[in-house]
């Protein structure tokens, strides 16, 4: 699936994002608490990791350090080799983009779609009418009509929006995108819709993406690395594939095993663990 | 949602209209009055204290001045005086309020603590202050209430942004390189404009008021001068004998006022693109794959409302809903829907967002909101009729609820064990230390950690899974014969989840509850139920079964086709069905193969395959 693997790459010893022994702490003196307690991956380029873990495990806290809202307590986040700094403005853009979870909050309801893409594309100015062309280029790269772009957020429904927001995102060309359970809002089909233009960019594009995500089936349809977080440590990390087959955590095993539809989940025994 | 053309803001804003023709019609009076009529205002004559006549319609004062001309002269000064007064504030506080709220946190908290007091404080008494120490005129009236007005602004911009800075499209725009004033000027100040236009226009209100007030106490405009507050000020004295002469001031500051607000309010509407009204027109996506289905669908052979004409009627149903059809406005919710659940089955009802599955549930429960108008021709639970007003013991006692969101379900105030234990105090007349002992039981019996503490503790404190058991708990306290379930396992992680579902089949096989289980999820309901209705816009489209739905053995489309989109019931790396289908000519196929050209359709076409558009890089 990456695209990397196989050309020649100079830099393809260097993943492209290196995370070693990150730690992130939240609050401050007696009330702060560590969500994040050393991990380490590599996400090499044109690769997608899947981060998955139930609620407190601490995912969306990892994808917020990434993009430089929380400073980690210790550890270092790697770009390409070199330390990722919480840079703003467009150098810090082009490194880290993030795919909000919630559809309808992410677009201001007061400017078009344009609008919102234009900022994407030149944060400053944001102006419009220069760059029409390459809006189009974007909504149409997402399946979506350009000639939708003067419209306003909430004439979209919730997946069109979710579209707009990988737009929005691919804009700036991050070097990765970081996808933060963007399908938990959404229908099934529309969800199906999602997943299958993800997987679409990511042959395209050869994207290198972090996918944050509860539901360990979608993993499974978007990912080619799988990590497992439980209250802030790593505990399973490995192919896609082999780690579903057979997993190394018992947690990891208990969280397939709790997906109605596997061959492993059952109703009727009662399981180990209260 | 479907409205016609666009329609022209004025006419869909009547308080714009109104209000802007009143405040028009004020800057008329403003700009034509002082040089038509300045001659009847000023001039001293003879003719002193004369009542409403002909000659002057209001009558003169004790100089022989015009009253009525004199209300109008002063429009053009008051108005003068509250608009600039209004936009000095409006100017500062916005300024401040945002500033604050760009600044590092503890200053933030400082500034924002001094603003709630100078809010606090009221503010004609502090315009009345300064009025007092810059010394009586008009220039220091503008600025005592310029001054006095200042804080409210501050502190609602500082609030209004601290709400829409947690917004995710802020963090974007942070994320995509956009400076901090660039952000606030372009995504912060335009999302609380329309609470800041209402609070101009009221403000605008306010002034006006508050330098009619210093006027009329002599620490506004002074003579020769005058403004509505210095009329009233001088129409004082003889106001016992010559009344009229405070009504047309008056009535100049009330209609003022009317019309100030008014635009307020129309304008708050019209800067908002959700209420502006433009015509929602599908933004629909190259979806190339979904329309075909959709005109498939169109025409097939099948269209007829069959769903009523084959129920399927167990005899020994426990619950019956035959021809179920509920309306809101104009919209079917729920179409023709029937169904029977017998004693001990679990039946699930499965779709997307907007199918009208829990529009059922609710219709079932007699929980439908006002407004809602529900038809059956036959919706009963064993010898209980459903329909109109089943007594209220009878309905909470034997049909069990447990909802999507354990957080909102309970009451954050009160201790789980009152709440707990509130359908068998209320309703069974059970003593409150049996009942609590009953629910000690029954919590233990479905896996609730502590059970004895967990009654004195407040929802807060328990996580959702452990709620959601508790409601599960609670709902069986009267041992009822029917148990709904409104998507009550969406809310959980994975794990939790699946101990939550192991919890309904328990109490399915050691209690013989039969339940009425709703999720958007194919892969819950398909282990958990023995008979499944697929619902597609209010209507049944399929019936299947679990085991069906576990195996992949559906016949019907829509539910394959709902099958194909689960990640978890298609192959890794295989591509998920994302066709849209459209139920609108089909009604239920309780059995029978679906027609051949659908199907067909549907397996090839299934991939959402965009355009071919050129990568980016």
């Amino acid at each position: 699936m990456s695209a990397s693997a196989s050309a020649p790459d100079p830099q393809a010893a260097t993943p492209l994002l290196r995370v070693e022994d990150l730690t992130v702490e939240l609050g401050h003196g007696t009330a702060a608490r560590r969500v994040l307690k050393g991990i380490s991956f590599d996400i090499p380029r044109g690769s997608t990791l899947a981060l998955v873990g139930e609620s407190g495990s601490g995912k969306t806290t990892l994808a917020r350090t990434l993009v430089g809202v929380h400073r980690p307590s210790s550890g270092r986040i790697l770009v390409d080799g070199v330390p990722l700094r919480p840079s703003r403005g467009r150098a810090g853009a082009a490194t880290v983009q993030m795919i909000p979870q919630d559809p309808y909050s992410s677009f201001d309801p007061r400017r078009t779609v344009a609008q919102s893409l234009a900022e994407a594309l030149d944060p400053i100015r944001a102006r419009v009418r220069p760059a029409r062309i390459r809006i189009a280029e974007l909504l149409s790269q997402v399946s979506l009509d350009p000639g939708t772009m003067d419209r306003y957020p909430h004439e979209f429904s919730g997946g069109q929006r979710q579209r707009l927001a990988i737009a929005r995102a691919l804009a700036p060309r991050p070097r990765f995108v970081i996808a933060d359970e963007i399908t938990s809002a959404l229908d099934l089909t529309t969800q199906a819709e999602i997943l299958n233009l993800l997987a679409d960019l990511r042959r395209r594009l050869s994207l290198t993406m972090l996918f944050i995500s509860h539901d360990l089936a979608v993993v499974r349809h978007v990912s080619d690395t799988v990590a497992v977080l439980l209250h802030g440590n790593l505990v399973e990390l490995g192919p896609t594939g082999a780690t579903f087959a057979e997993p190394n955590h018992p947690y990891t095993a208990q969280l397939l095993a709790s997906v109605p539809g596997d061959p492993r989940f059952r109703l009727d025994d009662e399981p180990a663990t209260a | 949602m479907a409205t016609d053309a666009p329609v022209r803001p004025w006419r869909r804003n009547p308080s714009l209209l109104s209000g802007a023709v009143i405040l028009g019609l004020l800057v008329v009076v403003a700009l034509v009055a002082p040089p038509l009529l300045s001659g009847s205002a000023e001039t001293l004559t003879d003719d002193a204290r004369l009542g409403p006549g002909a000659e002057h319609l209001l009558g003169t004062d004790a100089f022989g001045r015009d009253v009525l001309a004199r209300a109008l002269v002063a429009t053009r000064l008051t108005l003068l005086m509250a608009a600039a007064a209004t936009a000095a504030s409006f100017v500062v506080g916005v300024a401040i309020g945002a500033l604050v709220h760009l600044a590092p946190g503890w200053l933030r908290e400082t500034c924002l603590r001094l603003i709630d007091s100078a809010v606090a404080f009221p503010s004609l008494v502090l315009a009345l202050v300064i009025a007092a120490v810059l010394g009586p005129g008009t220039g220091s009236a503008i600025v005592a209430i310029a001054v006095a007005g200042v804080p409210g602004f501050a502190r609602l911009t500082a609030n209004l942004a601290a709400t829409v800075a947690d917004k995710d499209y802020v963090l974007t725009a942070r994320l995509l390189g956009v400076p901090g004033l660039r952000i606030l000027g372009r995504h912060v100040l335009p999302n609380i404009s329309g609470p800041l236009l209402v609070l101009l226009s009221s403000s605008f209100t306010l002034s006006l008021l508050d330098i009619s007030s210093l006027s009329f106490v002599g620490l506004g405009v002074q003579s020769p001068q005058y403004d509505w507050g210095r009329l009233l000020n001088e129409a004082l004295p003889s106001i016992f004998a010559q009344p009229s002469v405070v009504l047309a001031p008056s009535i100049m500051l009330i209609v003022t006022g009317v019309g100030a607000m008014l635009l307020g309010d129309g304008v708050a509407s019209l800067v908002d693109p959700r209420t502006r009204g433009t015509a929602p027109a599908p933004a629909k996506t190259a979806d190339a794959a979904g329309q075909a289905a959709q005109a498939k669908a169109t025409r097939a052979p099948q269209a007829s409302g069959g769903a009523g004409a084959a129920p399927g009627t167990e005899p020994d149903g426990l619950l019956t809903v035959a021809g179920l059809t509920v309306r809101a406005d104009d919209r079917t919710l729920v179409d023709d829907v029937s169904f029977t659940i017998g004693a001990g089955q679990i039946v699930g009802l499965v779709g997307e967002s907007g199918s009208g599955k829990s529009t059922i549930a609710m219709a079932v429960a007699g929980l439908l909101p006002e407004g809602v108008r529900t038809n059956a021709s036959h919706l009963a639970l064993g010898d209980l009729d459903l329909l109109g007003t089943p007594p209220e013991r009878r309905l909470a006692t034997e049909i069990g609820i447990v909802y999507q969101d354990p957080i909102g379900t309970f009451n954050p105030a009160l201790r789980l064990g009152t709440q707990l234990t509130e359908v068998a105090r209320v309703h069974l007349g059970t003593p409150r230390r049996r009942a609590a002992q009953d629910m000690v039981r029954a919590l233990a019996d479905i896996h609730v950690t502590e059970p004895d503490r967990r009654l004195r503790q407040h929802p807060h404190e328990l996580s959702g899974g452990m709620l959601q058991r508790a409601s599960i708990a609670s709902a069986m306290t009267t041992n009822p014969r029917l148990l709904i379930a409104d998507e009550p396992t969406t809310a959980l992680d994975v794990t939790v989840q699946a101990e939550v579902l192991r919890q309904f089949r328990r109490i399915n096989r050691e209690h013989g509850t039969a339940m009425l289980f709703i999720s958007h999820d194919i892969g819950v309901v398909g282990v958990l139920c023995d008979t499944v209705l697929v619902l597609h816009g209010g209507r049944v489209v399929d019936r299947t079964t679990g085991g069906d739905l576990r195996r992949g053995t559906v016949t019907h489309p829509y539910t394959r086709a709902l099958l194909a989109a689960t990640p978890a019931a298609v192959e890794a790396g295989g591509t998920l069905s994302a066709v849209r289908w459209t139920a609108d000519a089909h009604a239920a196929q309780p059995s029978g193969a679906p027609p051949d050209d659908l199907s067909d359709d549907l397996s090839d076409k299934a991939a959402d395959r965009p355009p071919a558009a050129e990568g980016s890089r």
